[in-house]
């Protein structure tokens, strides 16, 4: 039932672009698409390499100096950018980068400057959390054999750290660079017109400006190609890692203490301050003069919460099933985890054409919009959930199976005396992880919102085009509160397991 | 000889205070209850821990301020104590250079250890392609390379077989008495002290209750902590 729901609304989406795009054949590739995909490339690909360059520096100063006041708190800091709504941090670097900012007429934001300094604030951190990771993993007895051949930093790089990471930086850069050139928000703000533009936002300018469904459908098709390339090759390399980082003990380091080493990583960690601290300063310092709590605002964050919640819902109602059978047998297993990369696969933008043609030639689209934006944001937050809900119940069935079977417990008794006790944490950040995602997004409102439909993201972008910035930023610190309310509980309650 | 004269350090509540000589040429078992302080013990002497005051002397000479490198000590760990990436004759070449760059007597110093250890077939193995015994027995090839006069061993042997362990027992303890190094090791098997230790030490909530040659300790009466954790 689940799955069929999945497989209808995928369907939905595929059909109508791929017969549309091969209608057009080869003559619907004109230069237009080649310029927007060389562009998407390009903005991707320097972005990953730019969030590596920083964030690989910034992992190894944090794990080689593994105590000192305020690391803790850094730490904390670097999950900020991947809790906060895109639209959020875009603020934040105008508020900071733009003409009239803190620092501005050093970059020029609206154009490819603009695009990867949004970028390198969201991916570095998660590249910097990811390797940490990574680094942490490595034994303490490594360290201490380190430390009793005296092997120099160059040593430990060559033979300790930089084989712990290899293969973590691999998925990585795949997981960045998927991420930026499927990113909507950065780029509908901040690119310039149709020169700095990638595919993901010229689907939605094709929808909903030009009404061009026929360049909607081959551009769709285009990032359909990309994207599916690039989540098969990161899965043939172990799998996107889309699950929280948590905090964990790290073994203690015996390098690191030499005063060239305190220096060069205490100058790594400014850097990343000083990259990270203004749009947060920004965002909070000029957001409180500029909370106004009009009608629009609230019924914006009813509207958010609203939406919010029922994605996520049906996301659960989604997964939960699956998650079940997946535990049951080997084929489910398989069905289940290719559900999960499918919704990876599919770029929003391009599921929305193909929802967008099929409505359109029946009914509108307006009527639908809430169910259209529920179920985009569900499809959207379905890896998430997964990556949560999944390992939870599978560890569930491990210690429970055996038992449950012998007393004949099953179904809803087994539900909620067995896996509800035992998985709540999981369940709950799962769906704390849907709502998140979903209070953040900009993409299905953007393409499938009305005038009197609106959400706080579509709020925000709205006062910004209606040259009302003050206002936008007050918009975007209630949205930010509200998403770091929703992200600390998150955070405590995967720390707990 | 390894002296530690008044040394005290903290953990999570736990004052430890370590007050012990153990000869040179001597090889002393460290028993006693998990948590009890006996790889704490082993880390201050080696220098992956600090302690808060005392001092730590190796044959004379005050070692409590040397990073682990500079004091003449080789330890051998549980699990971990190779490079997966590497293979056997890396990783125990590291024990002469972590640039791995080695001239043709040091080469030949590097596969006689590994032919001593029993290893010599296995030279160009990964680690991930031979048994934990012979994992072990890297280790044991890297600290007979490096050559330093102490020689502490973090429960070695626990995960392996009682027969392996035997064999190993036996091969640490000819080396130890080949090169007359002063050897400590932690263990939870009263039989590998009885097999290998001149000296035994009962460890228990962060002091060295008795340290007395084997057969002594084993036999004492006057100690009750000992006798629940044994089980006699």
């Amino acid at each position: 039932m689940a799955l069929a729901l999945l497989g209808l609304a995928l369907a939905a989406g595929f059909l109508p672009v791929l017969r549309m795009g091969l209608e057009q054949g080869l003559s619907g590739l004109d230069p237009y698409v080649f310029r927007v995909l060389r562009f998407t490339l390009l903005q991707a690909g320097l972005s990953t390499l730019l969030s590596l360059a920083l964030g690989l520096p910034l992992a190894c100063a944090l794990a080689r100096q593994a105590s000192f006041p305020g690391r803790a708190l850094l730490l904390r800091l670097l999950n900020l950018p991947l809790a906060l709504p895109a639209i959020v941090v875009i603020i934040g670097v105008i508020e900071v980068y733009g003409a009239k900012g803190w620092l501005g007429g050093i970059f020029d934001i609206y154009g490819l400057q603009g695009i990867l300094l949004a970028h390198v604030f969201f991916n570095v951190p998660l590249a910097a959390r990811l390797i940490l990771s990574d680094l942490e993993r490595i034994p303490a007895e490594s360290w201490k054999l380190s430390a009793q051949l005296g092997l120099r930093p160059l040593a430990i790089w060559r033979l300790v750290e930089w084989p712990a990471i290899r293969s973590g930086i691999a998925g990585a850069a795949l997981l960045i660079f998927l991420l930026c050139a499927s990113s909507f928000a950065v780029v509908l703000t901040l690119g310039g017109g149709p020169s700095a533009t990638t595919l993901e936002v010229a689907i939605y300018q094709s929808l909903r400006s030009d009404f061009d469904p026929q360049r909607a459908a081959m551009l769709a098709l285009v990032q359909l190609a990309l994207c599916a390339t690039l989540a098969l090759v990161a899965q043939a390399w172990g799998g996107l890692g889309a699950s929280w980082p948590a905090l964990r003990l790290q073994p203690k380091r015996h390098d690191g203490h030499s005063t060239t080493a305190r220096l060069v990583d205490g100058g790594i960690v400014l850097l990343a301050l000083l990259l990270l601290l203004p749009p947060l300063a920004a965002l909070i310092g000029a957001g409180v003069l500029h909370i106004n709590p009009s009608a629009l605002l609230l019924q914006a964050l009813l509207t958010s919460l609203g939406l919010g919640a029922a994605s996520a819902a049906l996301a659960f109602a989604i997964v939960w099933p699956l998650a079940v059978l997946a535990v049951r047998s080997g084929t489910w297993r398989k069905i289940a985890s290719i559900a999960v990369l499918t919704a990876w696969i599919v770029p929003p933008a391009a599921l929305a054409t193909g929802w967008f043609i099929i409505l359109i030639a029946h009914a509108g689209v307006s009527g639908l919009a809430a169910f259209l934006v529920i179920a985009m944001n569900a499809l959207m937050s379905l890896p998430f959930v997964a990556r949560v809900l999944m390992p939870a119940l599978s560890h569930s069935a491990e210690a429970h199976d055996r038992l449950c079977i012998s007393l004949g417990l099953s179904g809803w008794n087994r539900f909620h005396l067995v896996e509800l006790p035992v998985s709540k944490r999981a369940i709950g950040l799962s769906l704390i992880m849907a709502l998140m995602l979903s209070l953040g997004d900009l993409t299905a409102i953007s393409l499938f919102g009305t005038q009197g439909f609106v959400t706080l993201p579509a709020l925000i972008y709205r006062q910004m085009g209606s040259y009302r910035f003050d206002e936008a930023i007050g918009t975007a610190l209630v949205l930010s509160a509200l998403v770091l309310a929703f992200s600390t509980l998150a955070e405590r309650w995967s720390d707990q397991r | 000889m390894i002296a530690l004269e008044h040394v005290t350090f903290g953990y999570e509540e736990m004052e430890m205070r370590f007050d012990a000589q153990f000869p040179s040429s001597s090889f002393t078992a460290v028993i006693g209850p998990s948590g009890g302080g006996k790889s704490t013990l082993l880390n201050l002497i080696a220098g992956f821990e600090a302690p808060e005051s005392g001092r730590v002397l190796i044959d004379g000479a005050d070692v409590t301020a040397l990073p682990p490198d500079q004091r003449p000590v080789s330890m051998i760990f549980q699990d971990n104590n190779v490079f997966a990436h590497l293979d056997l004759w890396q990783n125990v070449a590291l024990g002469i250079a972590p640039s791995l760059r080695l001239d043709a007597d040091q080469k030949r110093r590097v596969d006689s250890a590994l032919v001593d250890v029993g290893l010599g077939a296995l030279m160009r193995r990964r680690p991930g392609e031979v048994s934990g015994g012979e994992r072990q027995r890297v280790a044991v090839a890297r600290a007979l390379l490096r050559d330093r006069p102490v020689l502490l061993l973090d429960e070695p042997f626990a995960a392996l077989g009682p027969a392996l362990r035997r064999d190993m027992l036996d091969l640490v303890k000819a080396m130890s008495q080949d090169r007359h190094l002063t050897t400590v090791m932690v263990t939870h098997q009263p039989e590998d002290a009885l097999a290998a230790a001149s000296h035994t030490a009962y460890l228990e909530n962060g002091h060295i209750v008795a340290l007395r040659p084997t057969a002594e300790l084993f036999a004492a009466r006057d100690l009750p902590g000992l006798k629940a954790y044994l089980g006699t």
